[in-house]
């Protein structure tokens, strides 16, 4: 029993932190909001030079076949740099669901080699969430029909551009004609990669989450350490104290959640699902009490357009309902909870 | 990370689930806050420390096992999942007793842990007075040093079952000239040496679950102290941040009440499902009593890794006290109208009420949660005093 990380997963996480920290500044953040596409080709091919588009594809296309529980501090980094980019839909969900299809299957070993040296993007269309992102940045797409796998080329696809709150979610509808020449998947096999892609998915945006809680926490620490009201830092005073006490009190319990749940995905546990639900009701609730208690230790400055607060809290509100919305979760875990002969109470913590 | 418990692990618990099953009291014991119920409990105590079982973490020559925090937490889901009586000298045992191990001299260790592992003696603390509440730098209990003596005087409050103890461990005032946390000393006090008078103070469900204590001219020996003369702050410390830690409030506890709320709403379902916040409300306390106990396996992890807990130990006492509010308030709403009722069924105690009732001053006791959160946002966030 060792519910930690190791030294070597710790250390990937802080190089992965330093990169992002010179590299998607939050004015850099900023400039990308303005483009056309949303996205920083200079920065994908830097990610790419780390090697952070080749982590979860397999070894033998040319990846580093890291897993679940590595990436739940990989897509920490993400949501704490709020990068303005979907590495993780190609590299960690659509690589997820590529590396499942059975060896051989067309096309698979090539995307994923391509994944692996950064060369496409691959946008992922599951049913849970009404529109695709970045799809108009996709060499391909991987839609459902069904319970049928597609792997699309982006050329047969139309894509309409539905824009969000955040700018750096590039939305989109897809609409496209299912055929025989695209499917990689149908029937059981289709259904389950869907489910699974379903719990990666969520499981990603929970680790974001929770990066954005711990960013905004730190933004709204420095920021009442330094205004002043009434002769002192506002931050002296336990009204502002508490808010940010209730905050880090969330975020601290969020995550042994969230590691467990990477846990259960990456050994393939019975209840995985019920864990990754737990995982993204509690980082989304962390990460939303971050932006509330944020905005208002923040006072006014916290609704402008100029104070980097609202960039992390946009991410924040934007990811809580996609890969599942919190109803959809809940009643996952509580289909599990209130059901006939749970495995409930000490000592099934874990899975035996 | 490996989430699979060790050969030696399971077979660990497999004895203690056995042991338990052939050794729980056949019949809930009384309130431990009833002289009667307080002395079912320190029997069973007794028997748990004759299978070794009362203090697994300590070690062997003090009546332990030497137990690491990991078998600390398989026996507490095995102690509490078989819905064993609750801890009733948890503040000798989980508060001096650490302190005893890392402040003690070693005759001060053999003196009195083999006897509080099996509560042979039974402990009360001493730390509140009427003035020094939350604020407890301003303790004004004086023990003035006489040769190889201290001569108490003063008055503590809010001791716990201390009418029904033998012992009371707390601070007081060995330098008069001093002030705030300077010139305290660390005391252990026998509850019978004559000029001690306890008063039981009548708790809000009518026992006398604590009390004051009265000191006039009460001698304690030298060798009762721990710790440097002086030093009691420090001692103190220590304790406090055991106590606002992991072990006194195990996450077996919460998941256990978890457990019987789940219990309680699916043998309710009908009536409680006509308002459908109670079912989002036992699905919740299922989930946070698994992030208590998920924290409390992360936690254990990193210890053994070597990493020390500091600050963020203020963020379990908030979380488990709010939890087990919470999950009291449900059940009550369950229970409706019977919620008030002194017994479920005639007899037998109703022990939602009883746990309610308690749960009420989890967000008092062992330092407010006010206090948690000021200490969450100086020492783990850095914000100004």
């Amino acid at each position: 029993m060792d519910f930690t990380f190791t030294d070597d997963q710790l250390a990937f996480r802080e190089a992965v932190s330093r990169f992002l920290m010179t590299e998607a500044a939050p004015e850099m953040l900023r400039d990308v909001w303005e483009t056309d596409a949303g996205r920083s080709p200079e920065l994908r091919n830097k990610i790419a030079e780390q090697g952070l588009t080749a982590l979860s594809v397999p070894e033998a296309c040319g990846g580093l076949g890291m897993d679940d529980v590595a990436w739940s501090l990989m897509t920490q980094e993400l949501g704490y740099y709020a990068i303005p980019d979907s590495l993780a839909d190609t590299a960690y969900i659509a690589a997820g669901l590529l590396s499942a299809l059975p060896e051989g299957s067309a096309g698979r070993d090539d995307a994923l080699a391509q994944i692996a040296d950064g060369s496409i993007r691959v946008a992922v269309g599951h049913p849970v969430n009404p529109l695709v992102a970045d799809a108009h940045l996709a060499n391909y797409l991987l839609l459902a029909h069904g319970d049928e796998v597609h792997l699309v080329p982006r050329q047969l696809v139309d894509v309409i551009a539905t824009p969000s709150i955040d700018a750096s979610r590039r939305l989109s509808q897809v609409v496209w004609e299912p055929s025989s020449a695209t499917r990689v998947a149908a029937g059981e096999k289709g259904r389950a990669l869907w489910a699974q892609t379903l719990d990666r998915g969520a499981l990603a945006v929970a680790g974001q989450a929770l990066g954005l809680a711990q960013r905004m926490l730190d933004l709204s620490v420095d920021y009442v350490a330094q205004r002043k009201q009434f002769g002192k830092p506002i931050g002296s005073f336990q009204a502002v104290k508490h808010h940010l006490a209730d905050v880090a009190t969330k975020v601290e319990f969020a995550k042994p959640v969230l590691y467990r749940a990477a846990h259960a995905l990456a050994s393939g546990a019975r209840d995985a699902s019920v864990h990754v639900s737990h995982a993204k009701l509690v980082c989304g609730e962390a990460a939303w009490l971050a932006a509330r208690h944020g905005i208002q230790v923040h006072g006014a400055m916290g609704y402008t357009w100029e104070v980097d607060l609202q960039m992390f809290m946009k991410r924040a509100w934007a990811l809580d309902a996609s890969w599942g919305d919190r109803a959809f979760h809940k009643s996952r875990v509580a289909g599990f909870v209130l059901a006939d002969g749970a495995p409930l109470g000490p000592g099934n913590t874990f899975e035996e | 990370m490996d989430l699979a418990y060790t050969p030696k692990q399971q077979a660990f618990r497999a004895e203690v689930r056995a042991w338990l099953a052939d050794n729980l009291p056949r019949k809930p014991l009384a309130s431990y806050d009833t002289r009667e119920g307080f002395e079912q409990h320190r029997e069973w105590e007794s028997r748990l420390f004759d299978a070794r079982l009362s203090m697994v973490m300590w070690p062997a020559e003090l009546g332990g096992r030497g137990c690491d925090l990991t078998e600390w937490l398989i026996f507490e889901e095995e102690y509490y999942g078989a819905g064993a009586p609750m801890r009733v000298n948890q503040n000798g045992q989980l508060l001096l007793g650490p302190t005893l191990m890392e402040f003690g001299t070693e005759a001060q260790k053999q003196r009195f842990l083999p006897r509080m592992a099996a509560s042979a003696d039974m402990w009360a603390q001493g730390w509140s007075e009427p003035n020094a509440g939350s604020d407890m730098a301003a303790i004004t209990s004086k023990a003035i040093r006489d040769g190889d003596h201290y001569v108490l005087n003063g008055q503590k409050t809010w001791s716990t079952r201390a009418i029904f103890a033998d012992w009371l461990f707390g601070l007081f005032r060995s330098d008069p000239a001093s002030s705030r946390h300077h010139g305290l000393s660390f005391l252990l006090v026998p509850l019978n040496t004559p000029g001690v008078t306890i008063r039981p103070i009548k708790a809000l469900n009518g026992k006398d679950a604590f009390a004051e204590v009265f000191f006039d001219d009460v001698r304690v020996p030298v060798d009762n102290r721990i710790g440097a003369e002086g030093q009691g702050w420090n001692v103190a410390m220590a304790t406090a941040g055991f106590e606002r830690g992991l072990l006194l409030r195990s996450p077996a506890r919460f998941q256990y009440t978890a457990r019987k709320l789940v219990e309680l709403y699916r043998a309710n379902r009908a009536s409680a499902d006509r308002d459908p916040s109670i079912g989002e409300a036992v699905t919740q306390a299922w989930m946070d009593a698994e992030a208590y106990a998920l924290s409390a396996y992360h936690t254990v992890g990193r210890l053994a890794r070597g990493a020390r807990i500091g600050a963020e130990s203020s963020t379990n006492k908030i979380f488990w006290s709010e939890l087990d509010l919470r999950m009291h308030e449900t059940a009550m709403r369950i229970l409706g109208a019977r919620g008030e009722l002194l017994e479920a069924s005639e007899g037998e105690a109703n022990g939602w009420l009883e746990g309610f009732l308690f749960a009420q001053a989890g967000p008092i006791y062992a330092g407010t949660n006010e206090i948690q959160r000021n200490i969450i946002a100086e020492r783990m966030l850095g914000l100004p005093k």
